[in-house]
């Protein structure tokens, strides 16, 4: 089995961002980056799938400008073989990434597609659900826990409600939930080794793929800050204030 | 210009969030159809037609919908949009796990680009929607000829929903997926409110030290009728299960009154909550972020605090 993990690079997740005083996004110069924490879960476990014996290699993918190979190494660092940069400075949307990383999936006649379920910057949590749909393929969304078996997957999903699960056909998309596992560090020796596996690199154009955006972007602001509040130092103050100031209980 | 709201449903009856849905839509503007996909599902039905504002109910049942397979009703939804070419110029379900699934993959179907999550409908085309953990608002106009969009219910709200009278129409079911086998659900039993539509929420943290404290939050929302709900480092340690988070990855909720307890308001927790009427915490690090959304700030022990909470609104 081949496993493919695509991973986006965003600002890190500790940072508190700042919109751009010209609310055309927010401000990227000088901003810590990082791989999209539900990535690190996905390139976990497509590792540990390898791990148990069940796949023989796993892929990185990342669609972005230059400096999107530092992120691919990252995930090379934790364990995995090899990586596809998809080089390009477009803006790039869900549908258009969806349709490039299947065209990766089918090159490379991959099994597996584990994608983070959602991106931590544009919040969108759309990718996996479209690879799916255009690659006609299962989908397997919030999962955290999956296991191979004779039919396919046995996986569950994280659902409002509470757990769901279901059993899915080999070949198959999922995305990542946060307990799905739980990363591990890059080890020093693991990192230079990283530095010799091999990254290929590719373009939208020689994907085929089509990346003019469907969706403009008008304006980013920064929501209405909350008014400050006060201190109260007992619960006989606390119920008062709900009570006769907030009118809430 | 026509809208179709996908209902969300439990085997019970109607969720909220698909008349916050509604209420969206009606912003969009146009007539209002809705969709519902289900087995057995004539209650529901009759309950989607009295929802103030809609034009249409129309219904599959089948048992290829007896569970919410997103494929099935992707396909459902795609073939309805294409035998009804150009009736239908947007598509909108709530932003739950199963709007969320469900739309992105009817939309690649669609080769439409969907737009997640909107908190605000500027016109037709236009919508707001929280970017970085809702740090920022970006306003997004949508080129495609189709618009499918998830809805944060809490931006919106209830639609009514006794005095309509829509009409009824069955369709034909357009298959299930070989692909996929439901196996079971694990459903969390609580007698309290849902999270994502109650009045009141009482939420803890790591500060709770253990899922054997969670009984003291429970009653505590139990008195003043609300539910409970928790961080992602609660869940993670298994103090409550995972339908209990809040935050940018887990559920939004904006109740009349949050109460933060023993959470240090890390900013994706307060991506799920600082829409909330009126926040509370209760936290003994006076330095704790949560404090700068909380409108009461009570700076104690939880174990001290919650106890004395209780016995007060005992009397
Ligand atoms: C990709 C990603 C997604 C995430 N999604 C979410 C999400 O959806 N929701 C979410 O909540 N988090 C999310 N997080 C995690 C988030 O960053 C924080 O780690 C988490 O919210 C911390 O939870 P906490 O406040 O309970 O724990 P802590 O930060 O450890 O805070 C515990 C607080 O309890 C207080 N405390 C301890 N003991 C007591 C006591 N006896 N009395 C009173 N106060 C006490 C402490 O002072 C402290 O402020 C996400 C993180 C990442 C990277
Ligand atoms: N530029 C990208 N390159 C590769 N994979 C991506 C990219 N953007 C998103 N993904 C994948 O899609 C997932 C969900 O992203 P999103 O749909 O943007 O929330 C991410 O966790 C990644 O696995």
């Amino acid at each position: 089995m081949k496993i493919l993990v695509p991973v986006k690079r965003v600002i890190d997740a500790n940072i508190r961002v700042r919109v751009k005083a010209d609310h055309t996004g927010v401000e990227t110069a000088n901003v810590k980056m990082a791989m999209n924490p539900f990535c690190e879960i996905a390139v976990e476990e497509a590792l540990r799938i390898k791990q148990a014996g069940h796949a023989e290699e796993v892929i990185i993918v990342s669609a972005g400008p230059a400096k999107c190979p530092e992120t691919i190494r990252a995930g090379l660092a934790m364990g995995a073989d090899r990586g596809v940069h998809i080089e390009t400075e477009a803006v790039l949307e869900p549908l258009a990434i969806a349709k490039m990383i299947k065209v990766i999936a089918e090159q490379e006649s991959t099994d597996l597609v584990i994608l983070g379920k959602q991106s931590i910057d544009d919040d969108n949590n759309q990718t996996g659900q479209m690879l799916a749909a255009i690659m006609q393929r299962p989908l397997g969304s919030y999962i955290s826990k999956i296991e191979r078996n004779d039919g396919g997957f046995a996986i569950t999903r994280e659902i409002d409600a509470g757990l769901e699960k279901l059993q899915i056909t080999c070949p198959a998309v999922v995305t990542t939930d946060l307990r799905l596992n739980e990363p591990r560090y890059a080890s020093l020796p693991n990192i230079m080794k990283a530095k010799k596996k091999p990254i290929q690199v590719t373009t939208p154009q020689q994907l085929g793929v089509n990346v003019t955006n469907r969706i403009e972007v008008v304006e980013v602001n920064t929501p209405p800050a909350r008014d400050a509040g006060v201190m109260v130092a007992s619960a006989a103050e606390l119920v008062d204030k709900l009570r006769n100031e907030a009118k809430v209980i | 210009m026509r809208i179709l709201v996908i209902a969300e449903h439990y085997k019970s009856g109607l969720a909220p969030a698909t008349l916050n849905t509604v209420a969206a839509a009606a912003q969009v503007g146009g007539e209002i159809d809705v969709l519902i996909a289900g087995q057995d599902c004539a209650a529901i039905t009759a309950a989607a037609a009295k929802i103030a504002g809609v034009r249409k109910v129309l219904v599959c049942d089948s048992a290829s919908h007896a569970n919410e397979i997103t494929e099935n009703t992707a396909a459902l939804i795609k073939s309805l949009m294409d035998s009804r070419v150009d009736e239908y110029s947007h598509v909108m379900a709530p932003a739950s796990t199963f709007g969320k699934a469900l739309i992105p993959y009817t939309a690649a179907l669609c080769d439409v680009q969907a737009i997640s999550d909107i908190s605000e409908v500027v016109d037709a085309d236009t919508f707001v929607r929280p970017i970085y953990a809702g740090n920022a608002l970006s306003r997004v106009k949508s080129l495609d000829a189709v618009k499918m969009i998830t809805v944060r219910t809490t931006a919106f709200d209830l639609a009514e929903a006794e005095s309509g009278g829509a009409e009824i129409e069955n369709i034909d079911d357009a298959g299930a997926t070989d692909q996929v086998q439901f196996v079971e659900q694990t459903l969390g039993s609580s007698e309290r409110p849902e999270l994502t539509s109650a009045k009141v929420v009482v939420s803890g943290g790591r500060g709770m030290q253990s899922g054997d404290n969670f009984p003291m939050l429970e009653k505590l929302a139990d008195q003043l009728g609300g539910a409970v709900g928790a961080s992602r480092a609660a869940v993670d340690a298994g103090f409550v299960p995972n339908e209990y988070q809040v935050g940018q990855t887990g559920k939004v909720v904006a109740p009349d009154l949050y109460v933060a307890v023993g959470i240090s308001g890390a900013i994706q927790h307060l991506a799920g909550m600082k829409d909330s009427k009126v926040i509370v915490a209760i936290n003994h690090d006076e330095e704790a972020p949560i404090f700068q959304v909380a409108d009461y700030g009570w700076n104690e022990d939880l174990f001290v605090a919650v106890p004395a909470l209780q016995a007060e609104l005992e009397k």
